[in-house]
């Protein structure tokens, strides 16, 4: 058997693959969270329920409907951000000229309220999510076993995370938003309606996470309690990273899955606390975060 | 429908709020097609308020600001700009996490009949070597100015309001940019400016009115200038 450091490397190659793929919900998460906490100055506490709620869209609508998989892949994330408008033009749009804590606190609160609703509807043992059949099935790359989903969901979220930080930071679009999130006054005073663009930005943020449920539906159980169980290794990750920072958010997502992955072989007893233990270190030396500027 | 008998801008009876702070207590003003017209007056003496209350980004506004004869006082700040108004502000409102090139195609063409980017470069040379620069707010407080005027140029505004734009300048620089207020008259821009430097303001401008307390408390044309060089030292307090 081949060994590197004394390990297996079957195993260091099956938990690096682990780690890639926490890194890919970590990084698909915690860029919703940055684009929306840019935009919004909102801390969107609810951003693991409408995972969930992307994961529970997706599962219904193959009971209900029949709807498989890849339509579900631009269904839920629809679904769930145009509820995402709704939350924003009912409820947050009040929230923008007041203190972080008061969005923090509403979105918590709806957070238990979607959580409590699905446990109501679904029970909280896990619903199974059948796989496509498209994607059944894996490569031996001769070191180790590659399943075709997990490949999928890596390539997939690399891709959604490289294309919404290419919309902001290299397009049109993106200067407008780049530009409203240092002084929305000014870019409103020179025609750009504003209070839309926010509200599209959170709808936005809102189906990123809905987009990673589906995603994340065949691999985990559907189940209400999904979201919040990631959401505050998710929020560690954005800690690290600097709150607001795009590129940040995608590379400590990644970085930061596959840094768990590892320690799962090298020292398992950390790898529940590892990120933590990364963020309390980060805080100290660099509060703003690794790529976040100094407010 | 148009009224091209009136003033581009009629401000009449204009009221403006900071929260609970009263800051505006009825202005009136007239712009006309084609003129440069300087608000003057002291520090806080509302000019910068009028603007921003013109645009709409005050906290509370009332009265009437009729543009083109179009009412714009219950107006947003965006369908401000859509009408043909466009702002330059004080603090000049260069963003830093845009390049020079993006701050300069940032505002949308709101008509056509807008200056061109090589029409703006004409105006300031010195915009096109430093296009490549990777943030806005790394350019010199001149180069800056010169971006926060030249951004507004593109998108086909009628009226310009340019709030102190040689503030904290070199001479050289507010020569420049008196010669291109000079170069924006002839080619049609109507422009209100808000001055401290009347002897700047008198290069460039058509009329004045002075502003005290959030009023505006007299006008003159500039031929009347040196009649009334007395009265606006007291104004002034120069």
């Amino acid at each position: 058997m081949i060994t590197i450091f004394g390990i297996p490397s079957a195993a260091l190659f099956g938990q690096l693959l682990i780690g890639l793929i926490n890194g890919s919900f970590y990084a698909l998460l915690s860029l919703g969270l940055a684009v929306i906490f840019g935009m919004l100055n909102i801390i969107n506490f609810a951003h693991g329920a409408q995972y969930m709620l992307g994961a529970v869209a997706a599962f219904l609508l193959l009971q209900w409907t029949g709807i498989g998989y890849w339509p579900a892949l631009v269904v839920a994330p629809l679904v769930v951000g145009a509820f995402g408008i709704v939350i924003e033009r009912t409820l947050l749009q009040w929230l923008y000229k007041l203190d972080h804590l008061y969005g923090l606190l509403l979105t918590f609160g709806l957070a238990l309220i979607i959580e409590g609703l699905g446990r109501n509807y679904l029970g909280s043992a896990g619903l199974p999510y059948t796989l496509p059949d498209s994607l059944r099935g894996g490569q031996n790359l001769g070191f180790m076993f590659l399943p075709n989903y997990r490949a999928w969901v890596i390539v997939a979220s690399a891709v959604i995370c490289f294309g919404t930080w290419f919309a902001i930071e290299r397009t049109r679009l993106g200067a407008y938003l780049r530009a409203a999130t240092e002084n929305p006054t000014l870019v409103r005073a020179f025609g750009i309606n504003v209070p839309v663009m926010i509200t599209l930005t959170y709808g936005f943020g809102v189906a990123l996470a809905a987009f990673a449920g589906v995603m994340a539906a065949p691999i985990y159980n559907v189940s209400p309690q999904m979201g919040s169980e990631l959401i505050i290794v998710v929020f560690a990750v954005v800690v690290i990273g600097g709150m607001g920072s795009i590129l940040g958010a995608i590379l400590t997502g990644f970085g930061l899955g596959i840094i768990e992955g590892l320690t799962k072989v090298f020292y398992p007893e950390a790898s529940n606390t590892v990120i933590f233990v990364i963020m309390a270190i980060v805080l100290l030396v660099r509060p703003a975060g690794l790529f976040g500027r100094r407010a | 429908m148009l009224d091209r008998t009136g003033p581009l801008l009629a401000v009449k009876d204009l009221q403006a709020w900071y929260g609970e702070s009263h800051i505006l207590h009825g202005v009136s003003f007239d712009v006309r097609e084609g003129e440069v017209v300087t608000l003057l007056g002291r520090n806080g003496a509302g000019k910068t308020t009028t603007m921003k209350s013109i645009m709409g980004i005050v906290g509370q506004r009332a009265g009437s600001v009729r543009f083109e004869g179009q009412e714009l006082i219950g107006k947003q700040s965006n369908q401000i700009a859509r009408a043909g108004i466009a702002l330059c502000p004080e603090e000049r409102g260069i963003f830093a996490s845009l390049s020079v090139e993006e701050n300069l195609t940032l505002p949308p063409v709101v008509r056509p009949g807008g200056l061109t980017i090589d029409q703006i470069f004409e105006l300031f040379p010195n915009l096109k070597e430093r296009l490549g620069s990777s943030q806005g707010t790394k350019l010199s407080g001149g180069e800056q100015q010169m971006l926060a005027i030249g951004r507004i140029l593109r998108t086909g505004a009628r009226l310009l309001l340019l709030d102190e734009p040689t503030e904290g300048l070199a001479p050289v620089i507010i020569q420049q940019i008196g010669k291109t207020i000079r170069a924006l008259k002839q080619q049609g821009f109507t422009i209100l400016l808000v001055e401290q430097n009347f002897r700047f303001a008198s290069t460039v401008a058509d009329r004045y009115y002075v502003m005290e307390h959030g009023r505006v408390i007299d006008q003159f044309a500039n031929a009347e200038l040196d009649a009334n060089i007395d009265k606006l030292h007291e104004y002034l307090g120069v």
